[in-house]
């Protein structure tokens, strides 16, 4: 079993705060291909065209054979059939979090990988094993137990792969919508100290507010993502404290470019979900970015939901999609600055969600409860990338497979 | 006109005989904006985007760049602001004569009533009683309602936008009409968000300032501040909107002239 986290203590203001490193990050191109994969929550390894084996780590062709490479889904077991710890390192992120266990996993897929072990696997166990990402965004195999054990999550190992919620405090920033609301006691309940619930417009009531605001855990404040001074001043009284950032705000209109869609409609989305994620990203990345080796409650994710016809467009919803689109945009340059400084930056996507601005679309419709689940999904387990709902991953799955025939679907 | 009119009011001011009273409320990303039913467009609030700070983007300045609804913060309602004046001459900010945005006001004060019922109406008959009390409405004056609204500026009770609608002080179609016929106002000027009653959509006409106001020419003054600070009679308002092209309004810096016997 693992021990249970516990909140961390204060921290000895006379200590300078750790400073977060990251595993180098000069990997190869099909490196990278599998860090994308398992962005995706996906378990792959490379297989031959021609001789049909696995292979592992990423190649360019077949080590046996010579054939070309492909990324497929593998089974996930495996068998510890060693394990070591490792005492010493000139790595400066694993010098701060020796000792560290590794082994060599026999993979149901074929192939033999050294692995990163969770306390809770030793030598000869059948294993589960993840492809995660590390905190700089590299691809990484963690074996975890086969079967869930006792305070599994809180491994100290696995918690430098994930974002788990557990003990962390947390910024949502529109708390006037459901989605945020859902959001802010979905992270209560996966064990977050504190949500910090965005309000637009503190002087005006909102649907769900006494409910929300009366439980506990739940911190309102300012925070206004049209207003770079509203920001600025959140960032300044709390930066230091926020380890998780959840964007929720969106600004959802339908039209469509020639027809029926309103400028000032665009305008507004695009300055809510555009200039307002990168005023959001300016106040809080610098912040967040010093924290991300802090213990316990380590900064550690910056997570924005946006819609997945950002992806592709879509007809009806035409600025709204834009808006989406360029937010996607943000997020995957913002994904790269942040892995340097070992934050992990994270998509929610989701299909129509079931509000009052989606009137008009015919269900299915993804609910602010589902959101809320993938957010916490997306945390506890690193991923990078999550689709909330079905509609959201059939958009994904098409896409995947033919980008421009799924562009003029969403369009028709 | 003789030429020491002007260099008397200068004299004035200099010596402080004249006051200048600042009616306007400060232009903040906080100051409240009406809100319309959200399937409307809505009245987006003062925006402010640092351009450069004596920084990289601009070693030796500081300037902003500015966004904003023409009536967002102490703002000026021209007559083409309301359908009723869409066709009238001269209804936008540009061409209205200049000569217009310096003119005299009264102040009727509503405080009381506003205290005690938040959707107090102003009615003709109201105006006439008051009349008898203060003396008469001269013409070509703004009609200044004071409320004692702008010291809720801050908290949910300004625009007091509850479930069933916003509540504030306004005038009747009946008060409106008699403002702008029987005694030719040049414009009505209050503290609330907007020249009409929170609940105005539910009188008849819907929005009876903006309506009749506009619709005959006249102009509206709004979110101003401090009408306490002025005589019921004899006070001067400045009121000069920006002259932005076809613009229905404008946001502006409001001041009386108070003369050292009016205090």
């Amino acid at each position: 079993m693992t021990n249970p986290l516990t909140p961390p203590k204060r921290k000895d203001p006379l200590l300078r705060t750790h400073v977060g490193h990251v595993s180098p990050n000069l990997r190869s191109r099909a490196a990278t291909a599998m860090a994308a994969r398992a962005g995706q929550g996906r378990f792959v390894l490379q297989v031959c065209h021609d001789c049909r084996r696995a292979t592992y780590p990423p190649r360019d062709l077949c080590p046996v054979c010579w054939g070309e490479l492909d990324w497929q889904d593998q089974p996930r077991g495996a068998v510890i059939e060693a394990e070591t710890t490792v005492r010493s390192s000139v790595d400066l992120f694993f010098r701060d979090h020796l000792p560290w266990r590794i082994g060599s996993a026999r993979l149901d897929a074929g192939p033999m990988a050294i692995v990163h072990l969770h306390g809770d696997v030793k030598q000869g166990d059948r294993a589960r094993m993840e492809l995660k990402l590390d905190r700089g965004g590299n691809p990484a195999l963690f074996a975890l137990p086969e079967k869930e054990t006792s305070h599994m999550a809180d491994d100290p190992q696995l918690r430098l792969f994930t974002a788990d919620p557990k003990v962390r405090r947390i910024l949502v920033t529109d708390g006037r919508e459901a989605t945020g609301q859902a959001v802010a006691s979905a992270l209560l309940d996966a064990g977050a100290t504190t949500v910090f619930l965005g309000n637009a417009d503190p002087l005006m009531r909102y649907p769900g507010q006494d409910r929300i605001e009366a439980i506990d855990g739940i911190e309102p404040v300012a925070l206004n993502l049209t207003d770079t001074g509203s920001i600025e001043k959140l960032a300044a009284q709390l930066g230091g404290r926020v380890d998780i950032v959840v964007n929720t705000a969106r600004f959802t209109r339908s039209g469509g470019v020639g027809f029926g869609g309103k400028l000032s409609d665009l305008q507004s989305s695009l300055d809510l979900e555009v200039t307002g994620l990168m005023r959001l990203a300016q106040a809080f990345a610098p912040a967040l970015s010093a924290r991300s080796d802090d213990g316990v409650n380590a900064a550690v994710a910056f997570v924005d939901v946006a819609s997945i016809h950002g992806l592709t467009g879509n007809a009806g919803f035409a600025g709204s999609s834009a808006a989406a689109a360029a937010r996607l945009a943000l997020v995957a340059s913002l994904r790269g600055e942040m892995a340097q400084t070992g934050i992990r930056v994270m998509s929610v996507l989701t299909g129509p969600v079931d509000d009052s601005w989606h009137q008009s679309v015919p269900p299915p419709k993804v609910t602010p409860t589902q959101i809320a689940r993938a957010v916490v999904t997306a945390l506890q387990s690193g991923q990078e990338t999550i689709c909330a709902d079905d509609v959201a991953q059939d958009v994904m799955t098409r896409w995947q497979a033919d980008p421009a025939l799924t562009i003029r679907e969403e369009n028709k | 006109m003789s030429q020491s009119l002007l260099s008397d009011l200068a004299v004035a001011l200099a010596s402080g005989a004249v006051r200048v009273i600042d009616l306007t409320n400060t232009l903040s990303p906080d100051f409240p904006v009406i809100v319309l039913p959200a399937e409307f467009g809505q009245c987006a609030p003062f925006r402010m985007e640092k351009l450069s700070r004596y920084d990289d983007n601009g070693p030796a300045w500081y300037w902003n760049n500015i966004s904003m609804n023409e009536h967002s913060g102490t703002h000026f309602d021209a007559p083409a602001h309301w359908v009723t004046g869409k066709d009238l001459p001269s209804n936008t900010v540009d061409a209205i004569p200049a000569q217009d945005f310096m003119a005299p006001v009264v102040v009727i004060d509503i405080s009381a009533e506003a205290a005690a019922d938040a959707d107090f109406v102003l009615t003709s008959t109201f105006l006439e009683t008051w009349e008898r009390k203060n003396g008469r409405i001269p013409p070509r004056h703004w009609i200044a309602l004071r409320t004692d609204w702008y010291k809720r500026v801050g908290t949910p009770e300004y625009l007091n936008l509850l479930e069933d609608g916003a509540h504030s002080p306004g005038p009747d179609a009946g008060a409106v009409e008699f403002m702008v016929h029987e005694r030719n106002c040049i414009g009505l000027a209050v503290e609330t968000v907007g020249t009409d009653a929170g609940q105005a959509s539910t009188f008849t006409p819907p929005l009876p300032a903006h309506s009749i106001l506009h619709g005959n020419g006249r102009f509206g003054l709004q979110c101003l501040t401090n009408l306490d600070k002025l005589p019921t009679f004899g006070a001067l308002i400045v009121a000069c909107p920006l002259k932005i092209e076809g613009g229905s309004g404008s946001p502006l810096r409001v001041v009386a002239l108070v003369g050292e016997t009016n205090a």
